[in-house]
């Protein structure tokens, strides 16, 4: 969406010079999609994190006298076949799908642009050689090799996070590689070695801070793919396993039942597609506000 | 042209090489013998079938005989079903894969294409918010959702078609077809969209206005070639995608093919199996990227020119 251009008379009206960071705020703002994500993805962020603390029923609690039947008042989104409440499943569900797409994105961030950093600092041939190996792992089908790693080391899900992480750090890389390859150039970094800081300083204390916005855009469009991939993992019954739940988890037992309880496929998909929307709307709307040169797909 | 053609496939070698070395090895560093799970065998029938399989070997020896055996095409004999080589299985269960990749990439191809220029041809009018909002649709329900939701209304409530099987009714084929392709026409539809939108505001489609050629001919002869690069670049992720998404839309509606062997062979430790379907998959993908960047590169003349050095 194209409201790059447009700086209102508020910006224009402020004494003081606008910061990248307010610009892009405002610009942010005044997408409503983005807006929206970003409040439906705080809602869904506080209540997993208070789920233990308001979950209407405990996450053992089974009441077997009742089986899976439809939303009442006592059950808000109804309870599936060993008459557990879905309402907290669904919550439980989502505190491990959250937290996996956290973690794991965390995980390809610190790998991502470390690497990218490093390498486009560098430059020359170490940043070519660097990159190389990166277009090789890009040929590599990491799908098929983590249902391999979950076969062969077992489903855990510190392994998880590494196996995900692994793989959604190479385009992390690339964007941070050229970005500190622009950044280098630039003046300020002279006057920083020029003053004798170490490389190291001048990466974190200088060119990482400037890469900000296009980091923070492209995380927020990490998470989704993440949290998707491990539902499609534990879909298979290769990724989170019970009694721990995950939303994946839940929408294959769904997928079991969905004759008869149907409720129990659709709520926990709403779930997930529900915060894959949030994410991706304000993922765009962040890539509009903080890059507006850059293109969307 | 060949050159980059012959340079881009040399360093595909490199790349097929360390897919069998790594998946290889990752198999075998797997904890517990294959034969270790199964009901007491005295040694002397262990010893048959490790020598059998070659397990009695130090590792380099097993590794370079099966890469050896590879270089044959034999993947080797499958351990769950020790009367059938993992050939017999691969060829019985891709051309299953196949087919159902075919159709869910022409789905698409044809539905992201088509809706991705419609969209760009007014952006920002409700004939661009659309398209594209489906697409965002398309984007964040996933295939083991798309699929059961669709089974359920289409299938069971509706009663319209069949819910599973592969070729064995009328129509059990669409179902599969459009579940696997429908996040793939998405992408594809907003690749195509920023694409002609990019193509559209440049000099030589208003020179090729100003030559009074009709705006249909504009379009599809000289906006497309140039607006749908990024779908052609993307067509090879695409299919390694399609692939791997096929484990699931098998497995949901039970289609005989090689991503639910895949998944199967995963959950009985099949190690022969996994290893053959992997190295097949994994080779297949990466023949799939280096066709899917020549066809860039014949397109676009700039890419080739970084490699005339």
């Amino acid at each position: 969406m194209a409201t790059s251009t447009s700086i209102d008379s508020a910006t224009l009206a402020m004494p003081k010079g606008v910061s990248l960071w307010d610009d892009a705020w405002l610009r942010l703002r005044k997408n409503k999609l983005a807006m929206f994500g970003l409040g439906f993805l705080l809602l869904v962020l506080v209540l997993c994190l208070l789920t233990p603390w308001i979950a209407p029923y405990s996450y053992e609690e089974q009441d077997l006298r009742l089986g899976a039947a439809a939303a009442s008042a006592e059950h808000w989104l109804g309870t599936d076949t060993f008459g557990r409440d879905l309402l907290t499943r669904i919550l439980y569900g989502g505190r491990v799908s959250l937290l996996v797409g956290f973690v794991a994105t965390a995980v390809a961030l610190l790998i991502g642009v470390t690497y990218g950093a490093i390498a486009g600092y560098a430059g020359g041939k170490v940043d070519a050689a660097m990159m190389r190996f990166v277009d090789i792992l890009y040929a590599l089908p990491f799908m098929i090799f983590i249902i391999l790693l979950m076969v062969v080391f077992g489903r855990n899900l510190v392994l998880l996070f590494l196996a995900i992480g692994a793989i959604e750090w190479l385009t992390m890389a690339r964007i941070v590689r050229s970005q500190v390859q622009n950044l280098r150039q630039q003046e300020f970094v002279e006057a920083a070695m020029s003053l004798g800081l170490s490389p190291v300083a001048i990466i974190v204390k200088h060119l990482i801070p400037n890469a900000l916005g296009p980091i923070i855009v492209y995380t927020t469009l990490t998470i989704p793919n993440v949290m998707l991939l491990e539902a499609f993992l534990s879909f298979l019954g290769l990724g989170i396993q019970p009694p721990e739940s995950s939303w994946g988890l839940l929408i294959s037992y769904g997928v079991e039942t969905m004759e008869e309880y149907p409720w129990l496929l659709i709520f926990p998909g709403l779930a997930l597609s529900m915060t894959l929307f949030a994410l991706n709307f304000l993922g765009d709307g962040l890539r509009d506000a903080l890059d507006p040169k850059a293109s969307r797909d | 042209m060949w050159r980059f053609v012959g340079l881009r496939t040399l360093q595909a070698i490199p790349v097929i090489l360390t897919v069998i070395t790594v998946t290889f090895f990752l198999v075998r560093a797997a904890p517990g013998g294959p034969f270790s799970s199964e009901k007491a065998v005295s040694d002397q029938v262990r010893a048959a079938l490790e020598a059998q399989y070659r397990l009695d070997l130090p590792a380099y020896q097993q590794y370079f005989s099966y890469m050896a055996d590879l270089f044959q095409g034999d993947f080797g004999p499958s351990f769950n079903f020790p009367s059938r080589s993992v050939n017999e299985l691969i060829f019985q269960g891709f051309p299953v894969t196949l087919e159902l990749g075919l159709y869910a990439m022409l789905i698409a191809v044809l539905i992201g294409i088509v809706a991705g220029v419609f969209a760009s041809l007014k952006p920002n009018t409700l004939q661009d918010y659309m398209p594209m909002s489906l697409a965002m649709i398309g984007i964040c329900m996933p295939s083991f959702l798309l699929g059961p939701v669709l089974v359920l209304v289409f299938g069971i409530w509706l009663d319209w078609l069949p819910v599973s099987g592969w070729g064995n009714s009328a129509g059990d084929k669409l179902l599969p077809s459009i579940t696997l392709g429908a996040m793939y026409a998405a992408y594809i539809a907003r690749l195509s969209r920023s694409g002609m939108l990019e193509v559209l505001s440049q000099d030589y489609l208003r020179t090729a206005r100003a030559k009074g050629l009709p705006e249909y001919i504009v379009i599809l002869k000289h906006a497309l070639r140039g607006g749908l690069l990024p779908v052609v670049a993307y067509l090879g992720p695409a299919f390694a995608g399609l692939l791997s998404g096929s484990f699931v839309v098998e497995t949901v509606f039970q289609i005989p093919g090689l991503g639910r062997f895949y998944v199967q062979a995963a959950f009985n430790r099949d190690y022969t199996m996994i290893l053959g379907t992997t190295v097949f998959l994994a080779t297949l993908i990466v023949v799939f990227n280096l066709l899917s960047d020549i066809l860039s590169a014949w397109l676009n003349p700039r890419l080739r020119y970084q490699f005339r050095k």
